[in-house]
């Protein structure tokens, strides 16, 4: 095997307090311009699973609950 | 991993701009016609308006403008390698297209008559029209999608065209980016509106997806057009961009200008007298960069508070919103500080420059079915008004040719040849990752390509790009959304091959940065007063022609001719 993985900073975070993906939400994932967001079906919570973030921000503004909130990506920022 | 077949009357591939105005003037135009509107992303967000847009910047409004004198600036903001007739016909129908997006919902900035409040930004004429409103863009475009039952599939990466016996359109393949799913879509016609192609160079903070344009797009509408032997036209005219440093954004001079912000040096002085986006100005932002009077930056700590809370709430609720958050970051405030500016990478994009899929002014490519609007197709400086009056071009005239022709046969071969090239990585579970591959070529872009244009370096450049190709053959991707990034890099590489020899092919300097040649300084206009088109050939090697300048619609005097060249303020004078 020669595949590594390289630990990066998601500039998505969830709250998950706020997030109602165990009711059937999926809005931040399905605007997302990138495909960069999932769900995680263990705790049925929002999470950005790859870091290819435009922080263009239709997750932040289209949540429901205001779960989410876009940083600028650290190597931006 | 099921291959789907389906069949359309026509299929739009990109529903950011252009594409849903295409899609809804196809089923006005015939409202039995199956339209299909094809996104890799979400039709509700996609694109580069995914968070609406601040202002048109082309606006051609009776008492304000001309279509004539828009034609005018347009041609000299090109140095004069432009289709006129297709400038000509955009500007004929801005204004119609203003007053149909102003009755779907569009809020447009109007004083206190009702008359639009255009602004002067261009260096002759007035086009701008702020819309402080504007981020509600997406939404209404989305309405008129359902409103026309225009069907949509989201999440489907198109990869090639397919083409019957003649050369002619005859459908499209992709795959969808979570299932991995291959899609065989037939049509007799489909609309590319797939964008710029915007991960060509790397930006300068080395994050892979902070780019100018919506990474999504990334010339895939452009590769498609070319494999299936469609022209691409004056790709050596490359996007680059005056933007905040870092962030990549604009900063943006089109909405601070007629606030009375503006471009300045690092003493405070303004450098040029206008700060439209043309290949001139952007020399001069090179020049002073690089002149010893760099940074350079957005200057508006002169203005008065109700005037920045103004640009504020424009600025940080349109287009690219999360400018607010970096600049609370970097504690900048438009109050106290100049904002720095950097140049942007490379891209292809015609809504700021002058390349792409060769469309005349019907909205048509050079093979039979296959339309192009937007930033992938080559009417130059188009931005989003000209995206959607060319969506509706397309849309329209796609209509009428769907109905007096046949669908032409499913090839097989075409069929198993890309499902093949698409499932490849997928094979791999070793093997170089997308990551790696579209990061080495871009990094290369930059090392070779970024203008200043060195001969040397383009071959060098040439021959990095070849050996990228057969490492192309042992990238590995472990799911679908990988996939879709594998599948992009090759995109990516393609493009940048043939921004390459596109920019060998012009043996001179035009545009301004877009194509400064180190090794052949001058213009030319005796042997490069023309387009230049590229096609592929049986071997899938790029094969390059000059196309002539038609004849003008609309003559300009010499005075005109040479606006653009007089951008530099002659005396700087302490702001």
């Amino acid at each position: 095997m020669t595949i590594t993985i390289t630990r990066t900073q998601a500039p998505v975070v969830i709250d998950e307090d706020k997030c109602i993906a165990e009711k059937g939400c999926t809005v931040c994932v399905d605007v997302c311009p990138l495909d960069v967001l999932a769900i995680d079906l263990t705790k049925n919570k929002a999470f950005m699973k790859f870091d290819e973030c435009w922080y263009c921000m239709p997750c932040e503004k289209d949540c429901p609950t205001g779960a989410v909130r876009v940083d600028i990506p650290y190597l931006v920022r | 991993m099921n291959t789907i077949e389906t069949e359309y009357d026509i299929v739009i591939v990109g529903g950011g701009t252009g594409g849903p105005m295409a899609a809804v003037k196809a089923k006005e135009k015939n409202p039995k016609l199956r339209v299909l509107l094809l996104d890799k992303a979400n039709v509700k967000r996609s694109g580069a308006i995914s968070m609406g847009m601040d202002g048109l910047n082309n606006a051609v409004i009776p008492g304000h403008a001309t279509p004539e004198q828009y034609t005018k600036e347009i041609t000299v903001a090109n140095d004069g390698i432009v289709d006129q007739k297709g400038v000509y016909a955009y500007a004929a129908n801005s204004f119609p297209m203003i007053e149909e997006l102003d009755r779907w919902g569009i809020k447009f900035e109007k004083d206190e008559t009702g008359d639009y409040s255009v602004r002067k930004v261009h260096h002759l004429g007035s086009y701008v029209l702020p819309m402080p409103e504007g981020h509600h863009m997406k939404r209404v475009l989305y309405r008129q999608l359902k409103r026309a039952r225009v069907e949509i599939t989201n999440r489907v990466v198109a990869t090639r065209l397919l083409t019957g016996p003649d050369g002619e359109i005859a459908g499209v393949m992709g795959f969808d980016c979570r299932t991995a799913d291959f899609h065989v879509i037939k049509a007799k016609a489909v609309v590319i509106c797939t964008g710029a192609a915007g991960r060509l160079g790397l930006p300068a903070s080395g994050y892979l997806f902070g780019t100018y344009e919506n990474p999504t797009n990334c010339g895939e509408g452009h590769v498609m057009a070319y494999h299936a032997g469609a022209e691409l036209t004056n790709l050596e005219c490359f996007q680059i961009n005056p933007l905040i440093k870092d962030y990549n954004g604009p900063a943006c001079a089109y909405v601070t200008g007629p606030f009375g912000g503006y471009t300045s040096n690092n003493a405070g002085q303004r450098f040029i007298e206008c700060d439209y986006w043309s290949g001139q100005m952007m020399m001069e932002f090179f020049n002073e960069l690089e002149g010893g009077k760099g940074p350079v930056f957005l200057k508006l700590d002169h203005l008065a508070e109700e005037t920045i809370s103004e640009i504020e709430h424009i600025l940080h609720t349109n287009e690219r919103p999360s400018r607010g958050r970096f600049h609370e970051g970097r504690g900048t405030d438009y109050r106290k500080q100049m904002i720095e500016m950097h140049i942007s990478e490379i891209g292809f994009c015609s809504g700021h420059s002058a390349s792409g899929i060769w469309t005349n002014e019907r909205g048509e490519c050079s093979i039979p079915g296959l339309y192009a609007a937007g930033d992938c197709a080559s009417i130059p400086h188009n931005y989003m008004l000209g995206a959607f009056v060319y969506g509706k071009f397309c849309g329209e005239n796609a209509a009428d040719y769907v109905s007096g022709v046949a669908q032409s046969g499913l090839d097989a071969g075409q069929v198993e040849k890309e499902k093949a090239r698409v499932y490849a990585p997928l094979g791999r579970t070793e093997g170089l990752t997308p990551f790696q591959v579209e990061y080495k070529t871009r990094r290369i872009v930059n090392d070779y390509l970024q203008p200043p244009k060195v001969t040397r370096k383009m071959e060098i450049g040439l021959q990095r790009f070849d050996e990228i190709r057969e490492d192309l053959q042992h990238m590995g991707a472990a799911d679908p959304h990988e996939l879709m990034r594998a599948m992009e890099a090759h995109t990516i590489r393609d493009c940048a091959e043939l921004a390459a020899r596109a920019s060998l092919y012009r043996t001179e300097s035009r545009w301004g940065l877009y194509h400064l040649r180190v090794d052949h300084p001058e213009k030319n206009d005796a042997d490069w007063f023309c387009h230049t088109n590229v096609t592929s050939d049986a071997n899938g090697n790029a094969v390059f022609r000059k196309r002539e300048v038609e004849p003008y619609v609309v003559e300009l005097n010499e005075e005109e001719k040479s606006a653009y060249q007089r951008l530099r303020v002659a005396t700087p004078a302490a702001a």
